[in-house]
């Protein structure tokens, strides 16, 4: 059974070829079909390869597939080989699983749209990418998968190209990962001079037997590869482009910018996790990287205004809670928060793009109000999805978001305080959306018409989201379990109720304290504040001031190549002293025996004072 | 005597294309077609006839000029095979991407599309310093008359300025090699241009430096590499479409060969004293070209500063002096040479559909031409180093080799991998994408055009999943030339 692992990326990558050559002139109804039936395909394939796996574990854990060498040059190999183990099969679950809800909802979210069939075409590559990288064997190959999904997600997030925003959140995204990438390669390259491999389990051993805790070249490779993991999961201060990104349609922002790509960073950190180890200080600064960025993410999505872009925000803060438990050495707890995200987050989503369907392509949540009782499926759906979000239990993101929380307080207390606050503002946000979309006053007279490929995802999506908690993998093959410190009943207790706290907050802010809190809020400084958490804290305004307009300013002065002119400065002197000895050619006796003489008594001259 | 017919038959495949447009208006077409089909059967055949054991595949040594030492010494190792098959597939493009742009003196066309492969051929094969000087003006002669009569507007003074560029670093080469056969004969007493001969020849070092000078700024010139690089965006940006391809994708490719094959292979010490020079500059071409490809509206130009940026990786992996470093550079010079000849292609086609090369002319064109679209959105995502794709491994396995000689070299070039997308995705974005435009292009690609373009995304397809073949045909060479460097060290 383990063998057909090389099937699973074989059909999303056989379905986006079919799409691609056929350039979009197979008859409408085939497209989806080819388009979801290769990732159906993948998901069977992978629930029977995990059920395989789960139940005969290999003797050491992991099965490994090569499919042929990629490069081998004087010491480097790379090899096209599958690595699965625990992890990349979790992995593989969410990506596939999810990717199939996703597939199967675009049918009808994209129905009439005329790139219906490149929409798949892009969605299959993308989901043969992310496969890639989670299953990848050694660091080029997973690097391959990291650079195919971001470029999926370029051509997603621009997929409507026609608007030029588009275009340049979609070239934003890609260029702003492409820093955290290089930084990556960079990484690579180290571990390939000081290991002498990118295998990734084998480069793990050597660190372990090489590097002492705390040795330099493993704070440097750590620090490199968190580069990467920054760019790609939107952490500080690579977090700009997520909200950009939020243009791509909406199933795009689901699969790929809340449940799967975005994560890859978290992944990455969990499977060299090993350099993490060994490197004390890099991954302190994970779980710092993560709880700033979960906090300043969770102030943004407060006052934002677009429902899209308060959930690409509420995305950005919970992957800083997955960056606080990888910090924190719980990796596990981060996989799991991983893994009860992309549900619930897939679900919100979804729900939203349910919404956005329903009202006629409104996104403004001011503009929604009061339609609970007309869009019942939308509604109940998303609210299981912001009560996972919020962390209520029982749902799923309770367990995985507690787990982390109790983690960062044995880690660090000023961690959990910063994650506890950081949930108080996950719950107000959360409850902001429900009562401004959903109950406010009547804005809309939408009726919801959902077909079935919209609302069966939806309901799967929302099981997950409310029961996922007792799906945890068992991850301890792979990743060391945490000695757990006893932690005090008052903890458990404060990082349980903080959500509810959050929630009262709201319903006060929005309720019978709304009029006083909007006289409040209008004075200088918090219109100041208001604007600059909309504007995600001024990072766009400071890199636009810092990078790009030096960039464009260079480029643009620099047009006409200053080399280039020094160049042509020698034509020019060259060719005014061919016009000087030219014009001496005047065909004038007179003037000709005048140099001439001239010339003689000049010579002569010389000659007597030399 | 297939290394000789390797050259004559284009030699002569191009006398016959010349008079033949007055027999059939299409006549010189087939007739390159058929030179470089026969050339590309004697590769097949040298292929089969290749043993594992020996770097040379084949070698021919005739006597030419005995009172100097010169022979017309040819010889064909992996590397050399590699780079020939680059230049026969991109003959075949040439001649296919001008199939409805060139419509007058077809017959003198394609005589000098010929003589020009011919040319780069033998500077591939050359392994005699006097015949390489040879063919390397050889080359240079039918590729400014190809610029010079069907090139555009402004043709004339890109076209000079293009001999003149070329011209100068061959004077320097040609002074070079005069000096270092000269020291040779006072050392040993024996008058000889011949490769081997020399390779074992020992200089004093002052001398070796000022001789590997002259081939240096010979061969950046044609790389071409900061601060040399000013001829190449006139002569690519005027040159018909055919000649553009066969710039970028081969002429530019002998100058990366020569610092591989002579200069730095025959003055080992020199060169590894030289190389933070090297390696700085090519780090600046990278970054500086890039931010100049990112200000032109010029498309052809555009592409053109691309090819300095990729150039640039080619000579900070030369001087790294490593295994992964050089592969890399191969690599490199494979796909780039299949990139950035495919971008030429796109956009002597939109130029032919709409008489303008002007980006800000254009604009939404997916709409009408996705086949256009999707061409160009491939070769601009492998021209950003996309795994899978052909440039990536070049310029993965030279950063790979660089960072193990210099990190902070590395880490600038690879800077690189950021600027890139810039300009890439901006030309997508420019030309294909945003609001529909009033006119769009009026027909996509046809079938002969596709045609052309699914083999060069199978060839970067290709070298970008399954290298290994390649990797191994020039592994053999390639040992040799670090042995060789290494042996002086010693």
């Amino acid at each position: 059974m383990l063998n057909l692992l090389c099937l699973v990326p074989f059909f999303p990558l056989a379905g986006f070829l079919t799409l691609a050559v056929t350039e979009g002139k197979l008859p409408k109804r085939m497209a989806p079909w080819i388009g979801v039936g290769s990732v159906a395909v993948a998901a069977l394939l992978v629930a029977a390869i995990g059920v395989d796996f789960l139940r005969h574990p290999p003797a050491d854990g992991h099965f490994r597939q090569t499919l042929w060498v990629w490069m081998e040059v004087a010491g480097f190999k790379a090899d096209f080989a599958l690595y699965l183990d625990a992890l990349s099969l979790n992995m593989l679950f969410v990506v596939t699983g999810i990717g199939f809800l996703i597939h199967v909802y675009s049918v009808a979210y994209m129905r009439d749209d005329p790139g219906f069939s490149r929409f798949f075409a892009y969605m299959n590559l993308f989901v043969f990418a992310m496969i890639i990288l989670v299953l990848a064997d050694n660091l080029t190959l997973l690097y391959l998968g990291w650079e195919g999904v971001g470029l999926c997600s370029y051509l997603l997030i621009g997929f409507w190209y026609e608007k030029p925003e588009n275009g340049d959140a979609a070239r934003k995204a890609f260029v702003v990962t492409r820093v955290g990438d290089t930084a990556m390669a960079l990484g690579l390259f180290l571990l390939f001079d000081q290991l002498g491999t990118l295998d990734i389990q084998t480069a793990m051993v050597q660190a372990r037997a090489h590097w002492p805790i705390g040795s330099g070249y493993a704070v440097a490779a750590a620090l490199l590869l968190l580069g990467g993991a920054v760019g790609k999961s939107a952490q500080l201060p690579l977090q700009v482009w997520l909200p950009d990104a939020m243009a791509g349609p909406t199933p795009i922002s689901a699969l790929i910018h809340a449940a799967t790509m975005v994560t890859a960073g978290v992944y990455l950190i969990a499977r060299t996790h090993t350099l993490f180890e060994l490197a004390p200080e890099v991954r302190n600064l994970v779980g710092l990287i993560g709880v700033i960025t979960l906090l300043l993410a969770g102030f943004s999505a407060l006052v934002q205004t677009d429902i899209k872009r308060i959930l690409a925000y509420s995305t950005i803060s919970q992957i800083g809670y997955m960056f606080l438990g990888l910090g924190a050495g719980a990796w596990s707890a981060a996989i799991f928060h991983l893994m009860t995200h992309a549900f619930f987050k897939a679900l919100l989503f979804l729900a939203a793009g349910a919404l956005i369907l329903s009202l006629h392509h409104e996104q403004d949540i001011f503009k929604m109000g009061g339609s609970w009782k007309r869009l019942p499926v939308a509604f109940w759906t998303f609210l299981i999805g912001a009560a996972a979000l919020i962390a209520l239990p029982p749902t799923s993101g309770y367990y995985s978001k507690h787990e982390i929380l109790l983690a960062a307080y044995s880690a660090n207390p000023w961690l959990w305080a910063a994650g506890v606050f950081g949930a108080l503002l996950t719950a107000l946000y959360g409850s902001r959306l429900i009562l401004v979309v959903f109950f406010g006053p009547n804005n809309t007279k939408a009726r919801e018409n959902l077909p079935l490929a919209i609302t069966l995802p939806l309901i799967v999506l929302a099981v997950l989201s409310l029961f996922g908690g007792l799906l945890e993998m068992p991850l301890s093959s792979v990743l060391a379990a945490r000695e757990t410190h006893a932690t005090g009943t008052a903890i458990i207790w404060m990082t349980a109720l903080a959500p509810g706290i959050g929630i009262i907050l709201a319903l006060l802010c929005y309720g019978p304290l709304a009029k006083p809190l909007q006289i409040l809020a209008r004075n200088p400084v918090g219109l100041l504040l208001q604007s600059f958490w909309l504007q995600g804290w001024g990072f766009d305004d400071l890199y636009f001031r810092l990078f790009i307009q030096p960039y464009g300013f260079l480029a643009r002065m620099n047009k006409a190549d200053v080399i280039d002119r020094w160049f042509r400065s020698i034509v020019i002197v060259a060719q005014f002293s061919h016009r000087m000895l030219a014009s001496t050619q005047t065909g004038r006796l007179r003037w000709y025996a005048a140099v001439m003489v001239f010339g003689v008594v000049l010579t002569i001259a010389m000659g007597m004072l030399g | 005597m297939i290394l000789f017919w390797l050259i004559a038959v284009p030699l002569l495949g191009g006398i016959l294309a010349w008079p033949a447009q007055h027999w059939r208006s299409h006549a010189p077409r087939w007739i390159a077609l058929t030179a470089l089909a026969i050339d590309a059967g004697l590769m097949v055949l040298l292929l089969c006839g290749a043993s594992a054991d020996d770097s040379w595949l084949q070698q021919l040594n005739w006597e030419w000029i005995p009172r100097f030492g010169i022979d017309f010494h040819l010889g064909l190792d992996g590397l050399s095979f590699l780079l020939i098959g680059l230049t026969v597939l991109l003959g075949f493009m040439a001649v296919g991407c001008s199939w409805l742009e060139i419509s007058e003196q077809k017959g003198l066309f394609h005589c000098n599309l010929l003589w020009t492969l011919a040319g780069v051929i033998g500077v591939f094969l050359a392994l005699d310093l006097f015949l390489f000087f040879f063919f390397w003006e050889a080359m240079l002669i039918p590729m400014y008359f190809l610029i010079s009569l069907w090139g555009h507007e402004n043709r004339d003074y890109a076209a000079m300025k293009f001999f003149i560029f070329t011209q100068v670093g061959g004077l320097l080469m040609l002074i070079a090699i005069l000096a270092l056969v000269f020291l040779h004969y006072r050392s040993s007493g024996e008058f000889t241009f011949d490769y081997f001969r020399l390779l074992d020849n020992r200089l004093e070092p002052a001398a070796e430096r000022w001789i590997l000078l002259g081939f240096f700024i010979a061969f950046a010139i044609k790389l071409p590499a900061l601060p040399f690089h000013t001829w190449l965006p006139d002569a690519h940006t005027q040159a018909p479409t055919g000649g553009s391809v066969l710039l970028a994708g081969v002429l530019l490719k002998t100058g990366a060969y020569g610092l591989l094959r002579f200069a730095i292979p025959l003055f080992p010490e020199a060169a590894h004293d030289f190389a933070p020079i090297a390696m700085s500059l090519g780090a600046v071409s990278i970054l500086y070209a890039a931010i100049l490809a990112f200000a032109q509206t010029d498309l052809k130009r555009l592409v053109a500063y691309t090819s300095i940026s990729h150039m640039g990786f080619v000579l900070v992996g030369l001087f790294a002096f490593n295994a992964q470093a050089l592969q890399g550079v191969v690599m490199t010079l494979l796909a780039h040479g299949i990139s950035a000849a495919a971008l030429f292609m796109i956009a002597g086609s939109l130029q032919e559909r709409l008489h303008t090369r002007e980006m800000k002319t254009m604009g939404g064109f997916w709409k009408t031409a996705p086949r256009i679209g999707s061409v160009t959105l491939f070769f601009s995502v492998a021209a950003l180093g996309m795994p899978g794709l052909g440039n990536f491994i070049g310029e993965f396995l030279v950063l790979l080799g660089s960072f193990r000689s210099s990190i902070i070299i590395t880490a600038v070039s690879a800077a690189g991998l950021i600027v890139a997308p810039i300009y890439a995705l901006h030309v997508v974005q420019r030309v294909f994408h945003g609001p529909p435009p009033g006119k769009g292009v009026p027909c996509d690609f046809g079938w002969r055009e596709m045609a052309l373009m699914i083999v060069m995304m199978a060839a970067s397809l290709g070298i970008g999943l399954y290298p290994q073949p390649l990797l191994n045909a020039c592994d053999l060479p390639l040992k040799k030339l670090i042995a060789q460097g290494e042996r002086h060290e010693h």
